[in-house]
């Protein structure tokens, strides 16, 4: 076991070095001249210069690669063009409102797709079942603006349940708090809810189908622990794997969440840096949330021992 | 008379799906009485699995359904029952064990927590008191190092001890009748005779009744009191086993002894008799007798009604379903 | 359920258009949604109005028999801009499912085929699957000029790794198979058995991936273009419609809905098509869904 985790976190480092190398090599291999384009149409050819020294974009590239591989490990991951303060302390700065979007959103997506799941593959063709499918599909299509703004459009705008849009930090009470995340996570989640519940409906109909599902049966077993004691940890592994794998969709989902609601964090900061492309903020948040990635779907390899016992590694 | 323990009164099992109806048990009637051990033996194909499934309704839910007949079990009737009174039976006064050890347990939950879940939800015990049990059973199943075993997953026991496992699952809430399916089929042979020994055995302490559903004749010589043969759904035969075997009634019967290997010292090396035909397909109506087309005493009136259980020569316990009995006991 | 009702007899499977149909409604309600949506899109000029005439006077007037979806911000009467829009989104959609299929199928055959290449390779793939696609896009635009072909690009970059995975997978199960080995042993040269047997078996299963990166691709594009990373400004496209009339929410949802609900309906009808394909095609997949 412990080799196998020693495995693994070699696999995973290497991961990184290859996401590192290529978010290096993006900004020299892109067309054109990244200083020119970082600097704008209206820079001066001194202007250009000065943003192609201050990127050291004048050295040989393993060199500039090596400088900024060291700089990446020890924390330093740039500093921002245009307000001269390091990438990390701006990410700081926003960290909580993007992961309290984030932690609303996986809880109330995987509670709500493994519901409509189970239930799903337990009334399989009933009209429950097809509604869970059709939904799925939809929620799936629909990108994540439209629904952001379908949301405040109905329960913030016409019925006024709900906030607009903003951010209240967790001190501020818990309600505050939540009441500003519920349609954010909504919006954010959809598309995850879509594919968990999709994946947890087909794992839960092969499980079903198994000998071991009448033996508990033939045993007395009720309906509720036979659906999630005995159906769903047996169906635990595809569902966690795609949990983790729907992860992506998060991430990427919430830099467009987080300007349709206006909350001040890690995905807004991004946008910001897109229109005054200030590239070195979104490299930094790059290499953030794809690590991220790569550790929550290490975490997840890992999980699949606790949740299937015939996996030992 | 006491009143035997299960009482099946004309069963009929039908299958539904978009191709039509398959009729797996059509009219099957019989008794099992208390510490009995009765084998129920046929083909595969012949309704005996179905009609293991329906006595605790465990057929595929929008598949298959009991379209009619009784099951009675110490007189209340099972098909009249909600889902949950079933399942207050299921486990508790019926234990049922499946063929297959390989799939039948949950392979993510450990064998004691499956074993002690009956027990449970059964008797209302604790979690230690369960898993004391859940001990016990194992110990009473044979299978060593039983403390240590309880936390073991079933993919760390072999086919063998798994169903040993089903045994003590089956056992843990003390029924009063054991359904087995098939339940050596998927051993080798070797460990095919422990587990019918220890099946035997676990009768003797317990006083269950066993319903024993086979197609290996020899298994029923083995351990079985009393013998039920089935064919396309309906029940040809019944005797007692040692009758059974001396005089066999119905024609299908004769097929089925004359078609395995009777290895005795010092016989003569005899070619294995097949039954010619086909079994025939449950999707139609069956008219007359179902083995009429495979029979070699069939006479026009066979293939016109379906033949009664007569009892033969003069004893109620022999009953075989056939115009023909005298022809076929004189041959 | 009488068992007299229950016995029914055997239906035999009737060939014909109008069974095809019944057999496969989410293939073809897809499929006429999306070639609708084609046809519009191609015959913009004729059936829309001019998606660039500013007429202030004229702003943010709710929808009419003059305005089918209303006006925005500027006047512009937001039907035609939808129409327009819908070009951007089906071009983009189609170049990146043909180049991301182009691309991964030459890089998975190789690396199906030589042992170097795919260790290579695949921890090169895993490392691209590792960034965010939506951020992978805005990175590589910020560093370009906008363009139509950029976002192409940028867009089809992140979608080649999976189709990398399926090809490869494909190779080395249809490499494993008695027929294959067979053929090689009788002495296929290599050419004959990729066109004979590789090949074949992967155009289903690619098919159906199309689909899938095509309805991504078109989400992407949307999402770039919202967040200012997209195509350049002046041209229509949902996204920038979107993005350029978010303040209107309230005071004129027809601005913000016309062009979103124009998006679901393309990438749903995508996705059912996709759905549609894959039921048709893979057989096992299909008996459980």
């Amino acid at each position: 076991m412990l080799a196998f985790i020693i495995r693994r976190l070699l696999s995973t480092l290497l991961v990184m070095g290859l996401v590192g190398v290529f978010i290096f090599l993006l900004l020299h291999l892109s067309p054109g001249d990244p200083a020119a384009i970082i600097a704008g149409d209206n820079a001066t050819p001194t202007q250009i210069e000065a943003i192609r020294t201050s990127l050291g974009l004048n050295d040989p590239l393993h060199l500039q690669f090596g400088r900024w591989a060291v700089r990446v490990l020890s924390g330093d991951l740039g500093i921002s063009i245009f307000s001269n303060v390091p990438v990390a302390t701006l990410i700081a700065q926003r960290v909580w409102p993007t992961l309290s979007l984030a932690f609303t959103t996986i809880v109330l997506a995987v509670l709500l797709a493994v519901a409509a799941g189970v239930l799903a593959a337990w009334k399989a063709g009933s009209f429950l079942d097809r509604l869970v499918m059709i939904l799925s599909v939809v929620g799936f299509s629909v990108p994540v603006f439209v629904v952001g703004y379908l949301l405040i459009y109905v329960f913030a705008i016409t019925l006024r349940w709900l906030p607009v849009q903003g951010y209240t930090p967790l001190a501020e009470g818990l309600w505050p708090w939540a009441r500003h995340l519920i349609l954010p996570s909504l919006a954010l989640g959809l598309a995850y809810v879509a594919l968990i519940a999709r994946i947890t409906r087909t794992a839960m109909l092969d499980v079903l189908a198994e000998d071991y599902m009448r033996t508990a049966r033939a045993k007395g077993v009720a309906t509720g622990p036979m659906l999630f004691k005995h159906a769903l940890k047996s169906a635990g592994v595809p569902i966690v794997t795609v949990v983790g794998i729907g992860i992506a969709l998060l991430i990427g989902g919430v830099v467009i969440t987080e300007t349709v609601f206006n909350l001040p964090g890690i995905g807004r900061l991004v946008v910001d840096a897109i229109s005054k492309r200030d590239y070195p903020i979104i490299q930094g948040v790059i290499l953030l949330f794809s690590g991220v990635y790569v550790i929550i779907n290490l975490l997840v390899d890992l999980s699949y021992t606790l949740l299937d016992p015939r996996i030992r590694y | 008379m006491t009143a035997p323990l299960l009482d099946v009164q004309d069963l009929r099992t039908h299958f539904f799906n978009e191709d039509g109806v398959t009729r797996a048990v059509d009219g099957l009637s019989f008794a099992v009485a208390a510490q009995e051990t009765v084998g129920i033996v046929g083909e595969s194909g012949c309704g005996k699995t179905v009609t293991a499934l329906s006595i605790l309704q465990l057929l595929p839910p929008r598949l298959g359904r009991i379209v009619g007949g009784r099951i009675l079990f110490e007189g209340t009737d099972l098909t009249k029952l909600s889902e949950g009174q079933l399942r207050a039976v299921r486990g508790n006064r019926i234990g049922m064990i499946f063929q297959e050890p390989m799939t039948s347990l949950n392979p993510v939950l450990s064998i004691g927590h499956q074993i002690a879940e009956a027990v449970r939800i059964h008797k209302g015990a604790s979690a230690s008191a369960a898993r004391a049990r859940a001990r016990d059973m194992l110990e009473l199943v044979k299978i060593p190092d039983a403390k240590r075993r309880l936390d073991d997953y079933p993919h760390q026991f072999s086919g063998g001890m798994r169903q040993r496992v089903m045994i003590a699952m089956a056992l843990a809430c003390d029924p009063k009748m054991l359904i087995a399916d098939e339940p050596t089929t998927a051993l080798d042979v070797t460990i095919q005779a422990q587990v019918l020994k220890l099946m035997l055995e676990l009768k003797a302490k317990t006083g269950a009744a066993i319903v024993l559903i086979t197609h290996d004749l020899g298994v029923v010589a083995e351990t079985c009191q009393r013998v039920v043969v089935m064919y396309a759904g309906r029940k040809v035969e019944e005797a007692p086993v040692a009758q059974l075997f001396a005089r066999p009634a119905h024609p299908y019967t004769r097929g089925l002894l004359a078609s395995i290997a009777r290895g005795k010292a010092g016989a003569r090396a005899r070619r294995l008799k097949e039954i010619p035909g086909m079994v025939p397909s449950l999707r139609e109506p069956i008219r007359g007798c179902a083995f009429a087309p495979r029979c070699r005493f069939a006479v026009d009136a066979c293939r016109q009604e379906q033949p009664r259980l007569t009892p033969v020569a003069g004893t109620p316990v022999h009953q075989a379903a056939c115009l023909r009995v005298a022809e076929v006991l004189a041959s | 359920m009488t068992v007299a009702a229950a016995e029914i007899t055997n239906m035999p499977r009737r060939s014909g258009l109008w069974h095809f149909v019944r057999r496969n409604p989410t293939l073809v309600g897809g499929s006429i949604v999306l070639i609708l949506v084609a046809l519009a899109a191609l015959a913009a000029p004729l059936i829309a109005g001019d998606p660039i005439a500013a007429k202030p006077a004229n702003r943010l007037r709710p929808p009419s028999h003059l305005n089918w979806l209303g006006t925005d911000q500027l006047g512009r009467d937001v039907w035609a801009r939808t129409v327009y829009g819908a070009r951007i989104s089906l071009v983009v959609g189609l170049a990146v499912a043909t180049i991301a299929m182009a691309i991964g199928l030459l890089v998975g055959l190789l690396a199906g085929f030589s042992r170097t290449v795919e260790s290579v390779v695949m921890r090169l793939m895993d490392g691209l699957m590792a960034i965010p696609a939506i951020l992978l896009a805005i990175a590589f635009v910020s560093l370009s000029k906008a363009s139509v072909s950029i976002v192409v690009a940028a867009i089809a970059l992140p979608e080649i790794p999976r189709v990398v995975r399926l090809v490869r997978s494909v190779v080395l199960s249809v490499r494993e198979q008695p027929f294959v080995e067979a053929a090689v042993a009788s002495g296929t040269r290599l050419p004959k058995i990729l066109s004979r047997h590789i090949l074949p078996a992967t155009v289903p299963p690619l098919i159906v991936q199309a689909t899938y990166v095509a309805a991504s691709a078109i989400l992407i594009e949307a999402a770039l273009s919202f967040l200012g990373a997209g195509t350049p400004p002046e041209i229509p496209t949902w996204g920038n419609m979107i993005a350029s009339s978010r303040v209107y929410l309230g005071l004129a949802p027809w601005t913000i809905f016309g062009p979103g609900l124009a998006l679901a309906l393309i990438v749903l009808a995508v996705n059912l098509v996709g759905d549609g394909l894959r039921d048709r095609l893979d057989p096992r997949i299909a008996r459980r869904m």
